[in-house]
């Protein structure tokens, strides 16, 4: 079980590692798609079934197919992978890299003395479900909340209006 | 099962971050800097897992499932905000929003 970790972590930092470089984005949302699956690997190796579960169906299913859609529907060609290129010059891509490499670097030092160990056992989708409509209540009501604000959001944003007519408020129908 | 670091798993919950912090830091168009954010939410969910696995309890689970629902209405409204950038300015790129004027 311990070799799966380190075997789905390499697979997720290496592909995450591709998405980042790649210059077509749909490339680039196949690779994050793999990255999200290993997390999943990881989320079972590290005893939380239900939450891997829910890592492939919401993040790997419902957002990377609204990702899909919206690529889908900007209908971005060849055009697009020659701007990226033009954009991704390695002088705009060294700044970055180095200071965020700084910042792991750090965070590796100063996790070296924290030995502790897990995995030892599985919280199952029992404890998790008792306490998220038990103490946690109050927080699923607000995520409700958030999600339908989400939709009409959302709706907002992307509602077409009538782009023939000058003015906005004219013939809506 | 046998026994994982603690210290592995906030590792690779670290270099995920990192890795999605230099994304969005790098790229310009903008459906990559959402890409970014996912990656960036993912990893922050990857440590409150192995916090809960670490001391048994499901709290760290259930922060999963806030950020989870976080993550999708987040895209939501953002995709939604990149089709009509898309459509007003045709182009993804983020430098044309400090055109915006007001």
């Amino acid at each position: 079980m311990e070799l799966a970790f380190y075997i789905a972590s390499a697979v997720a930092v290496l592909s995450t590692v591709l998405m980042v470089t790649r210059l077509n984005l749909v490339h680039a949302l196949l690779y994050l798609i793999v990255s999200l699956l290993g997390v999943a690997v990881v989320f079972y190796v590290l005893g939380a079934p239900f939450v891997a579960a829910l890592e492939v169906i919401v993040y790997a299913g419902a957002i990377m197919v609204l990702f899909v859609f919206v690529v889908m529907m900007l209908n971005l060609g060849k055009r697009s992978v020659e701007t990226e290129r033009q954009w991704l010059t390695p002088g705009i891509w060294t700044g970055p890299v180095l200071l965020a490499g700084v910042l792991l670097v750090e965070v590796v030092y100063l996790m070296r003395g924290v030995p502790a160990a897990l995995g030892t056992a599985a919280v199952d989708p029992k404890a998790v479900g008792t306490a998220l409509f038990g103490r946690y209540l109050i927080g699923v009501e607000l995520a409700s909340m958030l999600l339908l604000a989400g939709l009409v959001g959302a709706y907002h944003v992307g509602f077409r209006k009538n782009e023939k007519s000058g003015n906005r408020t004219g013939d809506a129908t | 099962m046998t026994e994982v670091a603690m210290t592995n798993g906030l590792l690779l919950a670290g270099i995920l971050f990192t890795l999605g912090l230099t994304s969005l830091l790098v790229r310009r168009n903008l459906i990559f800097v959402l890409m970014s954010l996912e990656v960036m939410l993912n990893a922050a969910g990857l440590a409150f897992v192995v916090a809960g696995a670490r001391w048994h309890q499901a709290d760290g689970q259930v922060m999963f499932l806030f950020i989870l629902a976080m993550a999708a209405s987040e895209v939501a409204v953002g995709l939604a905000l990149a089709v009509e950038i898309h459509r007003r300015f045709k182009s993804l790129d983020v430098d044309t929003l400090s055109n915006m004027r007001g």
